[in-house]
């Protein structure tokens, strides 16, 4: 990491965010009723920020994060991007999917230096890239295996490797480990951890996991469901490393879900938390 | 494994199943295979079930193969034919990857030319010979002709199906790393239609292979086929079946040799074969 030279005029403006989304509203037309996903939803994401998206499944989180990433527009408001309007995929936003997204035809390192070769990187760059990023998740044994010989966790692990490798300015993680078992999830929370204490990249994850949230995020948005709107934004000042069963991770934990409770659709009896 | 108790109480047949359990052992139980079948054949010949004129012994059989490898007419047909075959279905594929991956990646174009496709499979390719005798004259053009349409729209089918079988989440990847068009076609599409294409190539060549012994069988000069149509005009039993035999192993040769490692490699690789 490089430090930051520019002169700062602290106090004389702003911080400027690195992703803005300003109103971003998504319907779906059904077969009967359009389903409003996402409803004039608002955010800002600072460069080198966790930021963690919280709602229930099925939430619009996910199309929130496509249209970030670009692969879906909404039908009202906007997202910049460092200033721009994102107007499709780029490579300085590359999301990491809920499915095991990998190339099944390419073995592990292949996969991870996927990116870069579309990027046209220098072959000894790749080579380095791809071995520092591979050593990152603990994969640099397993190079030469084809995703089907491996494990859930060991698939995205590869995924955010391949993520890494391209160095984007903000990493776009769309519940990574849902798919996983208890143990496995956890191991990749913590690595996760561990990865971004190293790099300090810029990330936005959704999950519908409260723990997960207290864990990885500096910072929590807590997002309601049909309409996905945002309900709050709970800050996690917590020094790092985080144990996932330290009383103040739970802690925020008992905060980010009694929130998520409160927050059924419209018209319905919001339900009382009882933390136990 | 097996209990050394039991080793010698092995049947024959358990003797011949675990032979199949190598890849040397299974060549060894398709030749015994085969001598079965000749010594067969031999009991019939022997037996005068039928006339000699119309099932020669296997020694005359392998008499006229013998005598006509030797003068060089069969090396010169199956040169012939081979030929033919691999020109027209080299363009064949060709054409069927162009079409099948224009009618899969657009919906207009599917629902025209690809119904086409659909249709067009269904007529045997050797009845393209008389229009293709019309358009070309009675010359090599119109027989490879026959044999690129024989396996044409068989490539395409499985083009077009293999670019389908492409999980929308592959593109996706394609799209959040920046992948151009001509990246995702060279990086995604291809590579994701293997599998499906690689069965289409098999299928395609056998096809093309038979198209193209009905085309010589009803015209045109040297060939396997033509040599079989020889064999018919002069009463020659023997060449006829000699004929027939080259023309199987020729088949099987090319199926084992190429397609069937081109279609175990692709599957290998991506985890769909057992073995």
């Amino acid at each position: 990491m490089t430090a930051d030279i520019r002169p700062r005029h602290a106090g004389t403006e702003a911080r400027k965010p690195l992703l803005a989304v300003q109103g971003v509203t998504r319907r779906y037309e059904g077969n009967r009723q359009a389903v409003t996903a996402l409803e004039d939803v608002s955010f800002n994401v600072f460069e080198g920020e966790f930021v963690c998206i919280v709602g229930a499944s099925g939430g619009g989180k996910s199309t929130l994060l496509n249209i970030v990433a670009g692969l879906d527009a909404p039908d009202a408001g906007h997202t910049l991007f460092d200033g721009e309007h994102v107007k499709g995929p780029g490579p300085d936003r590359v999301l990491v999917f809920q499915e095991a997204a990998l190339l099944p035809w390419l073995n592990v390192r292949e996969n991870v230096e996927f990116g870069l070769k579309l990027r046209h990187t220098l072959l000894a760059d790749i080579a380095a890239k791809a071995e520092r990023c591979l050593e990152l998740v603990h994969l640099q044994d397993y190079q030469k295996l084809h995703p089907h010989e491996l494990s859930g966790g060991m698939r995205q692990r590869v995924q955010i490797a391949r993520a890494l490798a391209v160095e984007p300015r903000m990493l776009l993680m769309d519940e990574p480990f849902a798919a996983l078992d208890v143990q496995t999830r956890e191991r990749l929370q913590d690595e996760l951890q561990e990865i971004w204490m190293r790099t300090r990249s810029t990330v936005l994850f959704v999950t519908h996991n409260v723990r997960e949230a207290a864990v990885l995020s500096d910072r929590v948005i807590v997002m309601t469901s049909s309409p996905g709107r945002v309900k709050c934004e709970i800050p996690v000042p917590l020094p790092r490393p985080r144990q996932m069963d330290s009383p103040p991770v739970t802690g925020v934990a008992m905060w980010i879900r009694a929130e998520l409770q409160h927050t059924g659709p419209a018209g319905k009896e919001p339900a009382i938390a009882s933390p136990s | 494994m097996l209990h050394p108790a039991n080793r010698e109480a092995m049947t024959p047949y358990q003797v011949f199943r675990r032979m199949t359990e190598t890849r040397a052992g299974q060549l060894g139980v398709f030749v015994l295979f085969l001598a079965l079948l000749v010594a067969i054949w031999q009991a019939l010949y022997s037996l005068q079930v039928w006339p000699p004129y119309t099932l020669p012994s296997p020694g005359s059989v392998g008499e006229t193969l013998w005598r006509n490898t030797e003068n060089g007419r069969i090396p010169r047909a199956v040169g012939v034919s081979i030929r033919r075959l691999a020109i027209g279905y080299a363009l064949s594929v060709g054409a069927g990857i162009t079409i099948g991956s224009f009618t899969a990646t657009s919906r207009l174009a599917d629902s025209t030319v690809g119904k086409v496709v659909l249709g067009m499979q269904s007529l045997p390719s050797v009845a393209w010979l008389p229009l293709a005798v019309l358009w070309f004259g009675l010359n090599e053009q119109a027989i490879i002709f026959v044999a690129f349409m024989g396996s044409l729209f068989s490539v395409a089918i499985s083009t077009n199906s293999g670019v389908k079988s492409i999980p929308p989440l592959l593109r996706q990847v394609g799209l959040t790393y920046g992948a151009s068009r001509w990246q995702m076609y060279r990086h995604i599409i291809v590579p994701g239609m293997m599998p499906s294409l690689a069965g289409g190539l098999k299928l395609g060549w056998s096809f093309a292979w038979r198209s193209l012994m009905a085309g010589e069988l009803l015209f045109a000069g040297l060939g396997l086929g033509q040599m079989l149509e020889r064999g018919r005009d002069l009463n020659d039993m023997s060449l006829v079946i000699a004929t027939m035999l080259v023309i199987i192993s020729v088949g099987l040769v090319m199926d084992q040799l190429i397609f069937g490692r081109l279609e175990h490699w692709v599957l290998e690789r991506r985890g769909l074969s057992s073995k």
